[in-house]
């Protein structure tokens, strides 16, 4: 099957085209983070959401202020402006993102991850598109747990990694669109790898949430450090619970990856477990996250620790996606690279 | 005496409780995750010894000591499977008795409605003007339909509802943990009873049979395989079909083969199969695999007397972009019985295969992995191969210390192409005829493979369950209301409490739905901004 060469030259453009728009868009989310004042009355209200988890009553006038209802302004402040310009550069990122994945689909009449640079553009999309899940259920719902701008506060930290990722994958890593080798023509390529991206880009998400999970909680245990800049994010709380929620979501789906994995080794390479170091790497981010859940369950271990876990977790996957596939050599391979 | 024992005793149980504790637990799955991780970095002699080779020859100092601790061997060393039995041991001894309390719980009813359902993390509260408290019991009992519900009566008239969901939970979360240990299990029944063999088979209607470890080229035995029980099976290789892009990169393979098992070998019938990469071949409960291929170059040697001998074999790629090849074909003279006179007459064929001719100055490479330009730059050989001396020798080399002593002479050096002759100082020629490929092929037998996929999907059913499902609870109660209606209906106040057992949120939502179903929408529901604030976890650690 020849490779439409116009069709790939749109989804180089494409591509080029939503890193800039990320850049763009990381931009506006720090520049909120860095103009957003520390709202009056944050104190009285941080105190309500950190404070006492017994209080089960919170007045009314509370919890409008925790909803993000502000008092009537005529005019939007600067700050939330860029935040919600940020948001829409997000979005119209992540189409131009999806239709560079979508052509390069078309260009070469097969799925588009069949090497490390698809790969690690389409795990990006699936970290953004986690992202803006987690961002619109936040603000959907009338029991959030941070104020819209806290929550975008995340957003810029989100795409620091998926920019450096994109932009790792658009120069070293890339590779001209051409047909899949033999060994991954298989319909397994659709169910494995799409498990292993979907993973992947969800738990980036999450360990993010849990990276800064640690900055904030210092300065929750010490209002004066980092003052300014963890007042901005979102409370302790509701960043270990996006995190968790998030690998709870996903760690059965990143099983299922592995198992998918198997089940196509099996009939690849001749068995379904063979320690290559792909396998290896995987299993022990598998381990890392069971461990991560645990963690949660036991006295001691919550909070901060648990956070240290799933952060390693990210770090195992980051590793397993780059060193391994790039430095070890296993049977794992892509076209191209 | 007695006080021994028991001390003994105490230890014993500490220990036992130490060990399937959730921290123990946590603490082996680290050592798991780190145990695992030279098995990344460092090569392994399971997967690759080539590399294993490299890492001694560049690491000289370092990499004795590195074997003596077994890390060329990870996976199959003592301190990684001590690691993961103490850790199913604790597993074991964790489940046993949350299999027990599971099964308690599951027997026994939703607790009590508590007094004061306003303390609860999840609360709302309407008075009824025109409904009664059975009314309003009767409908609970309605919307929560599906619950585990009891009802109690309870002073004054008031009467209410515990009920309670996600029993599930547990239950998935139980079979994840067990489905790891069946899972264990099977993986150890495929190493105790598996086989692999690997075998070279030429595609000219080459046969292979599975019927002994002899016929392979290298095997691996299962602890308990010796290699009397093969699954028996023969294929024969008729055609091998490469397609290769303009880049030399493959397209497609697919290897033309037949082959027999069970009914079929007594009554000799073959079956057609197409084997391709992720297409292995299953019979007799085996598979057969394709792994690699390469050229067999065809050669015929005329003795000056008029004897003759063709011979086909295998030469090794030596890349698979240009599938350049190197080997040696090997001849014993027709007809010479003596010795020593056999010793002098063996003559070899060595050097270099290219499928598309492509020259370095004048040392043949290749530049292309099909057969567009085939030519062979060969050293024909005469005198001792060597092959009587004992010493196992390479089939795709000759052995050099017959070249260094001089018992084995180069007497020519030329490129050929098919069909071209080359014409010894003796009168013998020799002549290249042609190439055929060959296909390697693997056969692998695991009879635990399907217990391991059953437990597979188990453990992500019990996963997904476990996770998913949210253990909680809700009561309601009806009470009349202290100051009588005016109308001649009944006054009633209605509470509903929730509160979620395990730290998911979401429970929030649902109670809002339920709440607002039986007390309609318009009721103002307590709930923290912080989703479930107050989860009651009551999990064993
Ligand atoms: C072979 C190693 C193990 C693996 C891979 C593993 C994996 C997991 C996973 C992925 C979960 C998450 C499910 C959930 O959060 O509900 C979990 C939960 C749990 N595991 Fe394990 N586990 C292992 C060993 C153990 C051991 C040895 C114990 C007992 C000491 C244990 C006790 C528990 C408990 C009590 C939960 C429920 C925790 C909760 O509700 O969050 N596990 N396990």
């Amino acid at each position: 099957m020849p490779v439409n060469e116009t069709l790939s030259n749109y989804s180089d453009m494409a591509y080029a085209t939503s890193v800039v728009i990320y850049i763009a868009a990381m931009l506006l989310y720090f520049g909120e983070f860095a103009l957003g004042r520390v709202a009056t009355g944050t104190a009285a209200r941080e105190a309500a959401l950190v404070g006492s988890s017994n209080s089960s009553t919170v007045t009314t006038a509370d919890s409008r202020d925790v909803v993000g209802h502000v008092p009537a302004k005529p005019k939007r402040p600067l700050a939330e402006k860029l935040g919600g310009m940020a948001v829409s550069m997000t979005v119209l990122g992540a189409l131009v993102h999806f239709g560079s994945l979508l052509t390069r689909g078309l260009a070469t009449d097969r799925v588009p991850w069949g090497n490390m640079y698809e790969f690690g553009s389409a795990i990006c999309l699936a970290a953004v598109v986690a992202w803006l899940i987690v961002l619109f259920r936040q603000l959907r719902n009338s029991r959030r747990e941070a104020t819209p701008a806290q929550l975008r506060g995340l957003g810029g930290f989100l795409m620091l990694p998926v920019v450096v990722l994109l932009f790792l994958s658009g120069t070293v890593l890339y590779a001209q669109a051409a047909p899949l080798q033999p060994a991954l023509q298989s319909y397994w390529i659709v169910i494995h790898v799409a498990a292993a991206i979907v993973s992947s880009g969800a738990l980036l998400f999450a360990g993010t949430a849990s990276v800064l999970y640690l900055l904030r909680s210092r300065y929750e245990n010490n209002p004066l450090k980092m003052s300014k800049f963890g007042s901005r994010l979102p409370t302790s709380q509701a960043l270990d619970r996006m995190a968790y929620r998030a690998t709870v979501i996903i760690f059965p789906v990143w099983t299922f990856a592995i198992v998918a994995g198997a089940i196509w080794a099996e009939a690849a390479w001749g068995r379904f477990w063979g320690w290559d170091p792909k396998e290896t790497c995987a299993f022990i981010a598998w381990i890392v996250y069971a461990a991560y859940l645990h963690a949660r369950a036991t006295a001691g271990w919550r909070g901060v620790r648990s956070a240290w876990i799933n952060v390693l977790g990210l770090a195992v996957m980051i590793f397993n996606l780059f060193f391994v596939n790039l430095v070890v050599s296993g049977l794992h391979s892509y076209a191209g690279l | 005496m007695r006080e021994h024992l028991k001390t003994a005793f105490a230890f014993l149980r500490n220990t036992w409780r130490g060990l399937t504790s959730m921290r123990t637990a946590l603490v082996l799955l680290f050592l798991l995750a780190m145990a695992a991780l030279p098995g990344a970095l460092i090569p392994q002699r399971s997967l690759n010894q080539t590399e294993v080779d490299k890492y001694f020859q560049e690491y000289p100092d370092l990499a004795p000591f590195l074997d003596k601790i077994g890390m060329f061997e990870v996976f199959s060393s003592v301190w990684f499977a001590s690691i993961y039995v103490l850790l199913f041991i604790s597993l074991i001894g964790c489940l046993l008795p949350r299999c027990w309390d599971h099964y308690k719980q599951w027997r026994s009813k939703p607790v009590r409605t508590p007094r004061n359902l306003g303390r609860l993390p999840h609360h709302a509260e309407k008075t009824f003007q025109d409904s009664s408290v059975d009314e309003a019991i009767s409908a609970a009992k309605k919307r929560l339909r599906g619950w585990r519900m009891v009802e109690h009566e309870e002073a004054d008239g008031a009467r209410s509802i515990s009920a309670e969901r996600g029993y599930l939970r547990e239950a998935g979360n139980l079979v994840f943990h067990f489905a790891l240990v069946g899972l264990l299990i099977g993986l150890a029944g495929g190493k105790l009873y598996g086989y692999e063999g690997q075998v070279i088979v030429v595609a000219d209607g080459s046969e292979f049979c599975n019927s002994g470890t002899y016929n392979y080229d290298s095997f691996r035995a299962g602890l308990s395989v010796d290699g009397t029980q093969l699954s028996p099976f023969c294929v024969k290789v008729d055609d091998f079909d490469i397609k290769y892009q303009p880049s030399g990169q493959v397209a497609s393979y697919h290897v033309g083969m037949q082959y027999q098992s069970e009914e079929d070998l007594e009554n000799n019938a073959w079956k057609p199969y197409v084997l391709q990469v992720n297409h292995p071949l299953r019979t007799a409960g085996d598979r057969v695999y394709l792994t690699g291929n390469g050229y067999a170059p065809q050669f015929t040697v005329t003795w000056p007397d008029g004897q003759k001998r063709t011979s086909l074999v295998q030469w090794q790629p030596m890349s698979p972009q240009t599938m350049l090849s190197q080997g040696a074909t090997k001849f014993d003279q027709p007809g010479v019985t003596d010795e020593v006179q056999r010793r002098q007459s063996q003559m070899a064929i060595t050097g270099l295969f290219a499928p598309t001719a492509s020259y370095d100055g004048k040392i043949l490479s290749s530049g292309y992995p099909d057969l567009l330009d085939p030519t062979a730059a060969i050293d024909v050989m005469r005198g001792d191969l060597g092959l009587d001396s004992g010493r196992g020798q390479s089939i795709f080399g000759v052995d050099q210390s017959m070249v260094e002593q001089g018992r084995l002479k180069r007497v020519a050096r030329e490129n050929v192409r098919i069909g071209e002759e080359i014409r010894l100082d003796d009168g013998t020629t020799v002549r290249f005829d042609g190439v055929e490929r060959w296909a390697n092929l693997q056969v692998s037998h695991d009879p635990f493979q399907t217990s391991v996929l059953v437990f597979a999907v188990l453990i992500i059913f019990g996963l997904g369950t476990s996770l998913i499902v949210k253990r909680r609870r809700i009561w309601v109660r009806a009470a009349p209301h202290p100051e009588p209606g005016e109308t001649p209906a009944a006054r009633t106040v209605v509470e509903v409490g929730g509160l979620a057992r395990t730290d998911q949120a979401g429970y929030g939502e649902e109670f809002a739905r339920i709440a607002d179903d039986l007390l309609g929408a318009d009721v103002d529901h307590s709930p923290q901004p912080r989703a479930d604030a107050g989860t009651a976890r009551e999990r064993k650690s």
